[in-house]
C-alpha cells in the first residue's frame, strides 16, 4: 500500500510540486531568515569576540552594550591592576572620530586605541603589515572592508580606489599613516575600524576629561574569571563582565531595544503561515481529489489505519523533500553571500527549528486530510 | 453445487439527510445462488445501488438480515468485516474508479495487495488477469491512455484478480456504447462466473438483460418481480449445441 500511496501522490505532478514548493518555501524562510538574524545578532558583539584575549571587560556601570561607550578616568586602570587575581589590565579606547579623506570628504571611523606597550585588543588577523608597525609615528591600521568601501577615494573612472599601506588620512586634523590592513569581523557599526595606540588615540580624540573606554583584564592562571570579575565589581564602582557576559549583555540589548527580532520574527512567522497555507491547502485538495480513490480502497477492504499510514507517508515524503530543498537553498544562499556584507550564520539549531516547523505543517496538512478520509463512507464508490 | 451466496430478509434502509428522510429499501427479500448472474433492474432511484451496497457490506441496513455466504456482515467486527470484503467481494463500478496515476497492472493488483500479497507476485497475477480480459498488451498504460471499454476491462480484472466469491457491479455498461457494453458483459459472464461464485449486476440497461440468469425487478424500495431465466438459457443452449 505504501507503493500505491507514493504513486498516487507523485503521479499528480501539479499537486505534488505545489506541496513540495510550499514546504520548500516554508523551510527556506524558516532557515534563511533566522540565519541572517543569527548572523546579525552575532555581529552585535563581534568586536568583543575579535578582541579575544582578555577574560574580563571593565567599564562604566551605565554601559549597556559594546558600542555604548561611557568613558572612565585613567586612574581606574591602576585601581583595577591592584585588585587581587588580576594578571594584567590594559586600557582600550573606542570612539567615533571623523576622518578626512584625500579628496576632502569626511567619514566617521571607529577608532580603537590599544595599550602602547602590549597592543592587546588588536585585530584578529593582519592582511598587510604587522601589528607592531603601530609603534611607528602616526601609524594606524585599518580594516579591509573599510579600506575598500568607505575610505576609498573615487578614482578617475568613478570607482573607489581602496586605501592602501602608505596612504595618509586625517583624524581630527592630525595626520595618520596607514601601516597595515587588517581583517575584522563585521559589526553593526558599518564604519571603518581604525586601530592605533592608546596614546595616539588620545591625541586624535576630541579633548575630554575622561577617555578610557574599557579596561581589558586577564585573570591570573588558576583564578576563576567569574570570581575576579566579582572582586573587581566590589572593589570599584565599575561594571565588570566576563567576555561571555559582555557578549550576552550586548546581544540582549539589541534583542530588547531594536526592531530586529520582531522583524525577523514576522518574516519567519509569515513564511511558516504561507508555507503551511500553500502546502496544507494543496495537500488537502490533493486528498479531496483522491477521496473517491480512497473510498474505493476502503470498499475493497483497506482499513482506516492503513489509509492513515498512506497519508502520513505522503506527508512525510513531501515534508522531507521540501525540507531538504529549503535547507539546501538556504545553504546555497549562505554560500553565495559568503563574501558580502550580508550577515549569515547557519548553526545546527536552525536545522532543528525549521525541521520542527516543516513537521508541524505536514502534520497539520495530514490531519485535515485524514479527518475527511476517516469519515468517508465506502458506499460513496457507487455514487455516480 | 449451487450454494446460497446472498440471503436477504426484510431489509429496510432509510437515508436521513437532516431535513428529509428517504426510505430507499422497504423490506427487501432476495436470495442469490452461486453459479448465477443476477441482475437488479428498475427505474432510477428505486434503491438498486442501496441494495448492493448493503449486500457488499459497505452500507449498514437499518433493519432486516443480510447474510453473504452465511456471514452477517452487519454484526461482524470492523476488522473482520474489512477482511471479509477484501477476500470475498469484487467491485465493478459505472465510473470504473481506477486510480488515475497507477498503471493498468498496478490497478488490477490492488485487491491482492490489500490482502497482503507481495507486490511482485501481485503484479504477476494481475498481469495474468489482464491477459484474460484481453489487455495483455496494455499492462503499463495509465487509465487515461485507455478507452472506456478498456478501462472497464481493467476494472473487471481488478474485481476478479483475488478470486472473490461475490462480484457486485453497479451499472457496468452505462458509460459504454452498446457494442462495448456487450463485450464487457460477455467477458464478465465468461470469466467471472463459476459454480462457487455469484455475480450481481445492477443495471437499467435493457439491452444487457439477455445475459442474466435471474432478474430481480425493483420499484420504490421493493422487489416487485423475480424472473428465473436460467431454464430458458439452458434450453436455448441445448438447441444451439444440437
Ligand atoms: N446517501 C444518500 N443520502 C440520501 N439519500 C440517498 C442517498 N443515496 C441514495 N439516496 C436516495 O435513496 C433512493 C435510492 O437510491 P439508489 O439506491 O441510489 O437508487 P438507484 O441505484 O436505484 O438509482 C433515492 O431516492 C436516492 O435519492
Ligand atoms: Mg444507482
Amino acid at each position: 500500500m505504501n507503493y500505491i500511496a507514493l504513486k498516487m501522490l507523485m503521479g499528480d505532478r501539479g499537486k505534488y510540486l505545489g506541496i513540495v514548493m510550499g514546504l520548500t518555501f516554508a523551510s527556506l524562510i524558516m532557515t534563511q531568515q533566522p540565519a541572517i538574524f543569527v548572523g546579525l545578532m552575532m555581529r552585535s558583539y563581534s568586536f568583543i569576540t575579535d578582541v579575544g584575549l582578555p577574560d574580563i571587560w571593565v567599564m562604566d556601570p551605565k554601559v549597556q552594550f559594546i558600542d555604548d561607550v561611557k568613558p572612565m578616568q585613567d586612574m581606574e586602570l591602576y585601581r583595577v591592576r591592584g585588585i587581587e587575581g588580576v594578571e594584567w589590565a590594559m586600557p582600550l579606547y573606542k570612539g567615533l572620530i571623523k576622518a578626512r579623506l584625500a579628496n576632502g570628504n569626511f567619514q566617521t571611523c571607529n577608532v580603537i586605541g590599544l595599550d602602547d606597550a602590549t597592543l592587546i585588543g588588536g585585530p584578529p588577523q593582519m592582511l598587510e603589515g604587522r601589528l607592531e608597525d603601530l609603534r611607528r609615528s602616526d601609524a594606524v591600521i585599518i580594516d579591509k572592508a573599510g579600506a575598500v568601501e568607505k575610505l576609498g577615494v573615487p578614482g578617475p573612472d568613478g570607482k573607489p580606489i581602496p586605501l592602501k599601506v602608505g596612504d595618509t588620512l586625517e583624524l581630527n586634523d592630525r595626520r595618520a599613516i596607514v601601516v597595515g590592513i587588517a581583517k575584522t569581523t563585521r559589526t553593526f557599526q558599518s564604519q571603518p575600524v581604525v586601530y592605533t595606540t592608546y596614546t595616539r588615540a588620545m591625541m586624535y580624540a576630541p579633548r575630554e576629561r575622561k577617555l578610557l573606554s574599557f579596561i581589558l583584564v586577564k585573570a591570573k592562571p588558576g583564578e576563576d574569571p567569574k570570581a575576579v570579575t566579582e572582586r573587581i565589581r566590589r572593589s570599584t564602582d565599575l561594571a565588570a563582565y566576563t567576555q561571555a557576559e559582555f557578549q550576552k549583555l550586548t546581544y540582549d540589548y539589541f534583542m530588547e531595544n531594536t526592531g530586529i527580532p520582531i522583524n525577523f520574527g514576522i518574516s519567519v512567522t509569515l513564511g511558516f503561515i504561507v508555507g503551511a497555507a500553500i502546502a496544507g491547502q494543496t495537500f488537502y485538495s490533493f486528498t479531496m481529489e483522491n477521496l473517491r480513490q480512497f473510498g474505493v480502497l476502503k470498499a475493497m477492504g483497506t482499513s482506516n489505519w492503513t489509509l492513515l499510514r498512506m497519508i502520513l507517508l505522503q506527508a512525510t515524503l513531501v515534508g522531507i523533500i521540501g525540507y531538504g530543498l529549503g535547507v539546501g537553498l538556504t545553504s546555497l544562499f549562505g554560500w553565495a553571500m559568503r563574501n558580502t556584507i550580508l550577515a549569515f550564520k547557519f548553526p545546527w539549531e536552525l536545522l532543528v527549528f525549521s525541521g520542527v516547523g516543516v513537521t508541524l505543517i505536514c502534520i497539520f496538512a495530514a490531519l485535515i486530510s485524514i479527518r475527511k478520509v476517516i469519515a468517508l463512507e465506502p458506499a460513496v464508490v457507487f455514487k455516480g | 453445487m449451487a450454494e446460497l451466496a446472498v440471503h436477504c430478509r426484510g431489509l429496510i434502509k432509510t437515508y436521513d439527510t437532516g431535513d428529509q428522510k428517504v426510505v430507499a429499501l422497504r423490506g427487501v427479500n432476495l436470495d442469490i445462488h452461486t453459479g448465477k448472474l443476477m441482475m437488479l433492474v428498475g427505474p432510477s432511484g428505486c434503491g438498486k445501488t442501496t441494495l448492493i451496497s448493503v449486500i457488499a457490506g459497505i452500507l449498514d441496513q437499518d433493519e432486516g438480515i443480510c447474510r453473504v455466504f452465511g456471514e452477517d456482515l452487519l454484526h461482524l467486527k470492523q476488522k473482520d468485516r474489512l477482511r471479509f470484503r477484501a477476500q470475498n467481494i469484487g467491485f465493478v463500478f459505472q465510473a470504473y474508479n481506477l486510480l488515475p496515476t497507477l498503471t493498468a497492472v498496478e490497478n488490477a493488483s490492488i485487491p491482492l495487495i490489500i490482502n497482503g500479497m507481495k507486490r511482485q507476485e501481485a503484479t504477476r497475477r494481475a498481469g495474468d488477469m489482464l491477459e484474460r480480459v484481453g489487455l495483455g498488451q496494455r499492462l503499463s498504460s495509465l487509465p487515461a491512455q485507455l478507452s472506456g471499454g478498456q478501462q472497464q476491462r481493467v476494472a473487471i480484472a481488478r474485481a476478479l484478480v483475488h478470486n472473490p466469491r461475490l462480484i457486485v457491479c453497479d451499472e457496468p455498461t452505462s458509460a459504454l456504447d452498446h457494442e462495448t457494453g456487450h463485450h464487457v458483459m460477455e467477458l464478465l459472464k465468461a470469466i467471472a462466473l463459476d459454480d462457487r461464485k455469484a455475480l450481481v449486476i445492477v443495471t437499467h440497461d435493457a439491452r444487457i438483460f439477455e445475459f442474466a440468469d435471474g432478474i430481480a425487478r425493483m420499484d420504490d424500495g421493493h422487489i416487485t418481480k423475480l424472473e428465473d431465466r436460467q431454464i430458458e438459457h439452458h434450453a436455448a443452449k441445448e438447441t444451439m449445441d444440437a
